[in-house]
């Protein structure tokens, strides 16, 4: 048995990973099946309302694009499914992973096929989650935590940039409804709003996509076990930020600023992505780097009007997708099966590991873009959409050119490196016996790699059935798109053929060049991960001093705040109508009311000056009995005997915390000024109050309420105590909240009581 | 707190305020009382119990754990609003069943069983954690 890389994971295969392997699975067949449908141009949909008031619908909703995307989710998901079972094998927390990953898909899913933007909105958030969830979940590992936090930060921001675009689209008048977009109103690129509409959604894409400058966390979201790497890089997560610029495509496309921003933040992308794969020794950065510069491909081919360059970004999105998956869990399983990535440490796998080769080969031919495989007819067609693109043809061109170049390069160090050559795993003391993984881990990545020979030599089977539905439902008007084995003698042709020249150069002088690309790499004085860092850092060291003087941990102050703040802020709207409050003729008065009042102010002054806490509890249940008291007299008997017990258990409470505390003249260090203000601000905030109760009272009473009780507690609740009636019947949901927030409130009290177990 | 005249009061008074709590529980639908008073009557109760005796005592004489009592509580609120459900009229519509109008056993009545019990686990809880420590 091979050793494996993971030393919690064992031999064998988990059974709920191979069980769940039947929901994306289910799912691919369920889109399949759709296939013919949707071909012919016909729309398949389910719509319910969830909460209307709020545009708010769970209306799902299938057209070419929303199945292509489906596809390659389930598709691939099926493969990294079936692939984890048996990587993660005995792994302790397999269980949590397959929900994660499962909930990934299904996140993914739901946002590729959502026809409300809302709905697409919460199904992007819940990538971002889900994907924060599996990038850390080796939790026990900081990097992984701070790798995961990385990503979470950096694409949940694009996220509330995203629901700000989303919020002013509706202020602006587009609907939300996105299958309205392809052929609707057109005004909005003449709205005052667009720029901003535009940047907000651009920059939500952007963080998702890791366009330029928000790359970063891409890379090292490796920390991810490999299968999630594979499934984030091929068809999750990053591809949403390409698919909502796909889907905006008709409704913001079309502008100078679109074609020019998404050129040149795409091409940008793409170059940095390219050249970087060129320098790390640990394989999966190597990828990482790449699918950078593939959706940096993406990007700028969604700049683009013309059918020829959307042909272009959705085809090469299909061929990525098929060699990424299939290169990313062959990676995963080297490392399975030898325990190291490190391109310098790995060599000569070929013999010992072939169907993982055979695997490899297929998808970095795939890659390089060779005659007979897909990734030469996305390449052809990539050439010919760039020189049909309106704005920036030989930019794009360029870009594409060098882009491409430096992965053929990359591809032939992904295939030499580890398979050629002699066994170099030097830090291995024991030599061992290499061989491939079990059939769960290479039946993925071959059928993966082997569909991009089929559609290489057959791509007519994808190009009606898949892409062309894929590029109309984003473009308007249908034309038809063929793509065929040999597109002929042309400039395109011409361009590949430039390509794989320049690609074999850069392989074959790869290590001068990686050279000085490292050091050219480590020579920049500012990287956007230090941005990121330093503002982080800077954000962190705020949040402290803030919170340091908002919370200071005294409850004087606190209550100085709370008070001040209520008295401020009700008497300033409130000054203008105390006058005729204050100056109304005052009514008979009651002498039993008068009495009660004197006694509760006399409680009073015996908790202002109390020498002693058991004095001020004392006078404080004077307070709480002398209001009982009121209320019993003014004919409440209900609220008068709560009021009484409420108060009774009160002070048993108060007196349980209040008497352990230091003596109350320890208290007492504060300056007689402080003292002043802090009774001045006491008598200000009860002015308020009984000016605002006075204000109440002048008010006519509205009988309505009450004469309904007293009219149908008894015949319609059998009961005749009213106040009881509307606890338990008329308003018992009211009641209901109530309770559970009693428990509550005990529920963390106690917790934050309990002594701490342990020393 | 050692004291020998609290301990004997105590005996005698515990049962007598906790009969008191169940009959404003009772009579809550027609008089003053109701779930919600019964509690902080019963909650008094032991107060006393547990100044006299300490928590150890009380924990032993209650058998459940005061959270268990509150989510007893909200589970018999819960209940009692369901009835309503599966005669298939909305949440928390009251039920009733009997020979007369002077002798009816509804769902509020339930519902206020609930109530007490939430509001007498909440105070137990916080009570006896207190005096814990």
């Amino acid at each position: 048995m091979a050793k494996t890389a993971h030393g919690e994971s064992g031999p064998g295969y988990s059974r709920l990973g191979l069980v769940s392997t039947l929901l994306p699975a289910a799912l691919f067949f369920f889109f399949l099946s759709c296939w013919a449908a949707i071909q012919r141009g016909e729309v398949v949909g389910i719509d319910f309302p969830w909460m209307p008031s709020l545009d708010l619908a769970l209306s799902f909703r299938l057209d070419g694009l929303s199945l292509l995307f489906a596809l390659i989710v389930t598709g691939i998901g099926t493969f990294v499914s079936l692939y984890s079972s048996a990587y993660l094998a005995g792994h302790h927390h397999s269980g949590r992973f397959f929900f994660f990953l499962h909930a990934f898909m299904l996140s993914m899913l739901g946002l590729v096929t959502a026809d409300n933007l809302l709905l697409l909105f919460l199904c992007w958030e819940g990538t971002t989650v889900f994907s924060y969830l599996l990038i850390g979940f080796d939790h026990e590992s900081a990097v992984a935590r701070e790798n995961a936090r990385q990503g979470l930060l950096v694409t949940s921001a694009g996220g509330l940039a995203l629901l700000l675009g989303i919020l002013l689209l509706k202020i602006a008048g587009a609907s939300w409804t996105i299958s309205d977009w392809l052929h609707g109103e057109q005004l909005l690129r003449e709205h005052p709003l667009y720029p901003f509409i535009f940047a907000a959604i651009l920059l939500g894409a952007m963080t998702k996509s890791a366009q330029f400058p928000f790359h970063f966390w891409l890379p090292n979201a490796m920390s991810a076990p490999t299968p999630i790497s594979a499934f984030l890089h091929a068809a999750t997560m990053v591809k949403a930020g390409i698919y909502l610029l796909m889907r905006c495509h008709p409704l913001l496309g079309g502008t100078f600023s679109w074609t020019f921003t998404l050129v040149a933040v795409g091409g940008v992308t793409a170059l940095w992505g390219a050249v970087q794969a060129l320098g790390p020794m640990d394989l999966k950065r190597v990828l990482a780097y790449t699918t950078m510069m593939a959706l940096g491909i993406l990007t700028m081919f969604l700049g683009g009007q013309s059918t020829e360059t959307l042909t272009a970004a959705v085809t090469f999105l299909m061929v990525h997708a098929l060699y990424k998956a299939a290169l990313f869990l062959a990676i995963g399983s080297i490392d399975h099966q030898t325990g190291t990535r490190q391109l310098d440490r790995l060599g000569g796998l070929g013999r010992s590991m072939p169907l993982t080769a055979l695997a490899v080969a297929a998808a970095v031919l795939s890659m390089s873009g060779f005659p007979l495989f897909f990734g030469f007819i996305g390449k052809e067609i990539m050439y010919a959409g760039a020189l049909a693109e309106e704005l920036f043809p030989g930019f794009t061109a360029t870009v594409a050119l060098f882009a491409n170049a430096l992965m053929t390069a990359v591809a032939a160090i992904l295939f030499f490196g580890p398979f050629t050559g002699s066994w170099i795993h030097t830090n291995e003391t024991t030599p061992m016996r290499v061989v491939d993984p079990p059939w769960q881990m290479w039946l993925g990545p071959l059928l993966l790699g082997g569909l991009g020979i089929l559609f290489g030599i057959i791509p007519e089977w994808v190009s009606s059935a898949l892409i062309e539905p894929a590029v109309f439902s984003i473009h308007p008007g249908r034309e038809e798109i063929r793509l065929v084995i040999f597109h002929g003698f042309n400039l395109p042709l011409l361009l590949s053929m430039f390509t794989l020249t320049i690609g074999a150069v850069v392989y074959l002088r790869r290590l001068v060049i990686c050279r000085t690309i490292q050091t050219g790499i480590a020579s920049l004085p500012l990287s956007a991960e230090m941005c990121y860092a330093g503002s982080l850092t800077w954000f962190l060291r705020n949040a402290e001093v803030v919170t340091n003087r908002i919370q200071n941990g005294s409850l004087h102050w606190y209550l100085l705040v709370i008070v001040a703040t209520m008295t401020v802020a009700v008497s300033w709207p409130w000054l203008g109508s105390l006058k005729s409050v204050l100056l109304r003729p005052a009514g008979a008065i009651d002498p039993t009311a008068t009495a009660l009042a004197l006694f509760i102010a006399a409680a009073i002054g015996v908790v202002v000056t109390a020498g002693k806490r058991l004095a001020a509890i004392g006078g404080l249940s004077g307070v709480g009995a002398g209001i009982a008291l009121l209320f019993l007299l003014y004919g409440a008997p209900d609220i008068a005997l709560t009021q009484l017990l409420v108060e009774t258990l009160t002070i048993i409470f108060v007196s349980l915390v209040l008497l352990r505390l230091p003596p109350i003249v320890q208290a007492r260090k504060r300056s007689n000024r402080r003292r002043a203000f802090d009774g001045l601000l006491a008598l200000a905030a009860g002015l308020l109050l009984t000016s605002l109760l006075l204000g109440v009272v002048q008010a006519p009473l509205d009988r309505g309420l009450t004469d309904f009780f007293e009219a149908n507690s008894f015949l319609q609740a059998h009961g005749r105590n009213i106040v009881n009636v509307i606890l338990v019947d008329f308003r018992s949901l009211d009641t209901m909240g109530e309770i559970i927030v009693v428990v509550l409130a005990a529920w963390a009290a106690v917790t934050l009581l309990r002594k701490p177990k342990g020393p | 707190m050692e004291s020998v005249i609290l301990k004997t009061a105590t005996r005698l008074m515990v049962g007598l305020i906790l009969i008191f709590s169940f009959y404003l529980l009772l009579r809550g639908h027609h008089e003053p009382g109701g779930g919600f008073a019964a509690a902080l009557v019963a909650g008094t109760a032991f107060a006393l119990f547990v100044i006299a005796e300490g928590p150890a005592k009380v924990r032993t004489a209650i058998r459940l754990r005061p959270t268990t009592i509150a989510m007893l509580g909200l589970a018999t609120a819960v209940a009692a609003g369901s009835a309503a459900l599966l005669s298939g009229q909305s949440f928390l519509t009251g039920m009733w069943w009997g020979p007369g109008e002077e002798l009816l056993i509804g769902t509020p009545l339930i519902f206020d069983i609930g109530v007490f019990l939430a509001v007498l686990g909440a105070i137990l809880a916080v009570l006896l954690t207190l005096e814990d420590n």
